[in-house]
């Protein structure tokens, strides 16, 4: 099968472009980084087309990476119908990504660095997707957050861009400790990593045990797909290029929670407490980001909010137990966000940088191309039939209401505000006057075939890729009750969203600032992000930092430590000086010494009985 | 009272005489008087290994003593050309001016 | 007679050593220290070492001394002058000595109990003739030369090196 060639390929991309691609011209670079990945793709396809029917999973065994003691670490790869899915979109919106990324990044500087960076994510991404043990699969978790790391702050030399990326880094770490100690329980009481072992003996453990596994892993989910309380870096994350938004933060890394949730089933539905957890979590961090949403001004922040909300809806079918229809809003949820923030992004080449959508309008008739592609992904996010959106999140929402009815209608509510913000933001962006003072014009076709191709995918994949029938044999079945008026709720909550928008900012524009000045109090409790980062800072980070500087450094360092060794040192110096006052030069002292020494001899020997 | 010495009377002569040569040393000021002090120890020294010889009735102390005396030539030689090189050099014969390795 | 022999001398020995430390002119402390190797090689007579005081006086005081007394005048060294001295060694060294004194004629007393007497011709060797002294030249040229040949050869290096330094010394002396 050669499953190897897969993350193998772009990490010959990366090396290639790294260690020589200061000296390539464009054209070669692009090549090297395009062509590893595409051709990654390519064997993913030729991977299924050999598999057959599919219905048996393909291990390959490469080499034993640890072996001591109980622990067995291998190099396995693992491909069943889950990770065909995830393979599909890595790999494919990937290359679409990747091929956006040569029209954007053309006039930026460190041009196959950023190429490299991106192969080297795509290298890891793919081996957290391959990997057939939690410790394989945390090579790749950790990998893609250094890759993430690296590229947002690919300005290296905007302050705030590398300030985005330590956020991003330190909070992840902190979902990866959770990780951590998962993994060191799972360990503990199965003796192995290997996701068929654990797999195999996990019903026979307690279910405190399992629960307490399944609320790690869900801490560890929560840093890495940004949900509550660590969803405070994706935000800022913003500060990097669009296509690392696109590609990292909203269609692959940040859905490498929701792999490894649906991955662990068996866990998870052992241990029905941690499902109600991830659900709860999911649901809140659902609506908690849909309100911020509402009131930003800042495109790509408007998505990423929208992002941190879409990444809730996934953990709700998760923790519903339908597990399927998370993975389905995972695709969908891929198509139509990274061509959200790839249309952001032609819109903001378009307007020469501008991010603030209260400096666009009447976009509609500059930039067409970008418009109509947009409009795919618009319709698709809110849940409008038939499109693909509709269908992955009323899968979800159905299985919400079966598992729990105060879900549904919370999710019902915060579906209708996304597709109020998403609108707001189309309406802002495309409809209306030009409001700014740059010349916009349409993005090279390099940059919108991509945007062409992910919209025909929003619009109609739903229908192609019927996921949750392709992943019925890895899943078990969830009793979705096939209520059709559940259905409609969503729609219209859906519609209404848009209407809503459409009124507030297309038929009586100026009706937004009166109800801002009206609702004045909530307005800036929810544009300031409900002053969670500030929070954070005074809670969490100053009396960190504070507590580090003064009793770490200052206190234990620089005080104990230096002073043991300084002390040492000033020690042996005093004992010296005190020695040299022997050396006085002078012969008739030296003499009273030996004759004190020879004293001293005697009457120890005279002591000790030597002298009998 | 007897006719004989007992030994251990030798022996003490020998310490007193080793104390005299020490205190010689320790409290003059001329390098030559300190050198004497030096000669003087080692006759104590010898005598005090005749003595020991005469109680075991062995006559290995005695070849001890002539070697002893024999390096004390030796050492009074060479000595005596360090002092007279010391004496061009430094113009003094007190040992508390010639105390250039001080510290 | 012995008895009066030994207190005799070894009251002349003390007597000079005594001098030799406290003299002002090195040349007073030269004749005194002439003294004390003199009554010594009395003491040694008595002890039944006949060939060593006899070194003692060729070699120690005739040669040793006269070359102390060479240098003396040749260096013109005058009486020392009384300056100041060195507290240190005073107060370190005083009560050290006598302390040391009086240790070691402590354990003198104690280690040697007046049961082996010193007589004059009492000093007869194991291995010759029983009557006969064996402190002569005889004895102790054969022990030279036969169980202690190697030390004896190297006193000779020894000598020569002696030699060698001191003139090397003294002559670069004279040039310059």
């Amino acid at each position: 099968m050669e499953l190897w060639l897969i993350p193998l390929l772009p990490f010959v991309g990366f090396l290639i472009n790294g260690i020589f691609g200061r000296r390539f011209s464009k054209s070669l670079v692009n090549a090297v980084a395009i062509g590893s990945v595409v051709l990654s793709f390519a064997w993913v396809l030729k991977t299924i087309a050999g598999m057959g029917d599919l219905n048996s999973s393909v291990t390959e065994h490469y080499f034993t990476w640890i072996s001591s003691g109980a622990l067995n670490i291998g190099c396995d790869f693992f491909v069943d119908r889950l990770t065909i899915v995830m393979l599909l979109v890595v790999t494919g919106v990937g290359s679409l990504i990747h091929i956006y990324a040569i029209g954007y990044m053309a006039h930026e500087g460190g041009y196959y660095r950023f190429f490299a960076y991106l192969n080297l994510f795509m290298f890891f991404m793919l081996v957290l997707v391959l990997g057939a043990n939690y410790l394989l699969l945390f090579v790749g978790w950790e990998g893609v957050g250094l890759c993430s790391y690296l590229l947002i702050g690919f300005y290296f030399d905007k302050q705030f861009a590398t300030n985005a990326g330590n956020k991003a880094f330190i909070v992840n770490r902190i979902g990866d400790f959770g990780f951590s100690l998962a993994m060191f329980l799972i360990f503990r009481n199965f003796q192995s990593l290997d996701f068929a072992a654990v797999f195999h003996q996990a019903p026979g453990a307690t279910e405190q045990t399992l629960t307490l596994i399944g609320l790690l892993l869900m801490v560890g989910a929560c840093g890495k797909s940004a949900q509550i309380p660590l969803y405070v870096w994706l935000p800022d994350a913003m500060a990097g290029p669009t296509p690392v938004s696109a590609l990292i933060h909203a269609a692959t890394m940040v859905t490498a929670g929701v792999y490894m949730t649906a991955r662990s089933w068996v866990i998870y539905t052992h241990a029905p407490g941690a499902m109600d957890v991830i659900a709860i979590i999911g649901v809140a961090t659902a609506f908690f980001a849909a309100t911020i949403g509402l009131a930003q001004n800042d495109i790509k922040k408007v998505f990423a909010y929208s992002t941190v909300s879409q990444l809730g809806y996934m953990f709700i079918g998760v923790g519903s137990g339908a597990f399927s229809a998370g993975i389905w809003h995972l695709v969908t949820h891929a198509f139509f966000k990274a061509l959200l923030f790839l249309g952001a992004g032609s819109v903001i080449h378009a307007c020469s940088g501008e991010q603030d959508i209260r400096q666009m309008g009447g976009l509609r008739s500059k930039i067409p191309i970008t418009f109509w592609t947009m409009c795919c992904a618009w319709v698709a996010i809110a849940g409008v039939p038939p499109f693909s959106g509709f269908f992955s999140k009323d899968a979800i929402l159905l299985a919400a209401y079966a598992h729990s009815p105060a879900i549904y209608w919370i999710g019902v509510f915060t579906a209708g505000l996304t597709a109020f913000y998403v609108s707001r933001a189309m309406f802002l962006a495309f409809f209306g006057e030009y409001r700014g003072h740059h010349h916009p014009h349409e993005s090279p076709a390099v940059m919108w075939v991509p945007l062409a191709v992910l919209g025909a995918l929003s619009l109609a994949g739903g229908f192609l890729f019927n996921v949750p029938e392709f992943l019925k044999f890895v899943f078990p079945a969830v009793a979705e009750p096939e209520n059709h008026t559940l259905m409609y709720i969503s729609v219209a909550a859906g519609f209404g969203g848009i209407l809503i928008a459409a009124w507030m900012y297309v038929w009586q524009p100026g009706m937004a600032d009166a109800l801002v000045s009206v609702f004045s109090a909530p307005y800036k409790l929810i544009y300031n992000k409900y002053f969670v980062d500030e929070i954070y800072d005074a809670t969490v980070v100053k009396p960190v930092v504070g507590g580090s500087r003064l009793v770490l450094w200052k206190g234990i360092d620089a005080g104990l430590i230096d002073g043991i060794v300084n002390g040492v040192g000033g020690q042996a110096r005093g004992v010296g000086s005190v020695f040299r006052l022997l050396q006085s030069g002078n012969i008739r002292s030296y003499a009273a010494w030996v004759l004190a020494g020879g004293v001293v001899v005697i009457v120890v020997m005279g002591i000790a009985g030597g002298l009998r | 009272m007897m006719t004989a010495v007992p030994i251990s009377w030798f022996l003490t002569l020998s310490a007193v005489l080793f104390s005299l040569g020490v205190a010689g040393f320790l409290f003059r000021r001329n390098i030559i008087t300190v050198f004497m002090s030096i000669e003087l120890m080692l006759n104590a020294v010898n005598l005090s290994f005749v003595t020991f010889s005469y109680q075991h009735k062995e006559v290995a102390g005695h070849i001890l003593t002539f070697f002893v005396m024999v390096v004390a030539a030796a050492e009074a030689a060479v000595g005596l050309a360090i002092i007279l090189t010391v004496f061009k050099n430094r113009a003094t014969l007190n040992i508390d001016d010639i105390s250039s390795m001080k510290n | 007679m012995d008895v009066i022999l030994f207190l005799i001398f070894a009251a002349i020995a003390v007597v000079c050593a005594i001098n030799v430390v406290v003299q002002t002119h090195p040349i007073s402390s030269a004749l005194s220290l002439v003294g004390v190797m003199g009554s010594l090689a009395v003491l040694y007579l008595l002890l039944g070492a006949e060939f060593i005081a006899a070194a003692q006086v060729i070699v120690y005081a005739g040669a040793i001394m006269v070359l102390f007394i060479f240098v003396i005048m040749l260096l013109n060294a005058g009486a020392e002058a009384r300056k100041g001295r060195s507290y240190m060694v005073q107060f370190l060294g005083v009560p050290l000595l006598i302390f040391f004194l009086g240790l070691a004629a402590y354990f003198v007393q104690r280690m040697f109990p007046a049961n082996t007497m010193v007589r004059f011709g009492g000093f007869t060797c194991a291995g010759t003739q029983t009557g006969e002294s064996c402190g002569g030249a005889e004895t102790v040229g054969r022990a030279l030369f036969k169980t202690y040949l190697l030390p004896f050869e190297v006193t000779s290096i020894l000598i020569l090196i002696a030699i060698v330094g001191a003139i090397v010394l003294a002559r670069k002396e004279l040039e310059s």
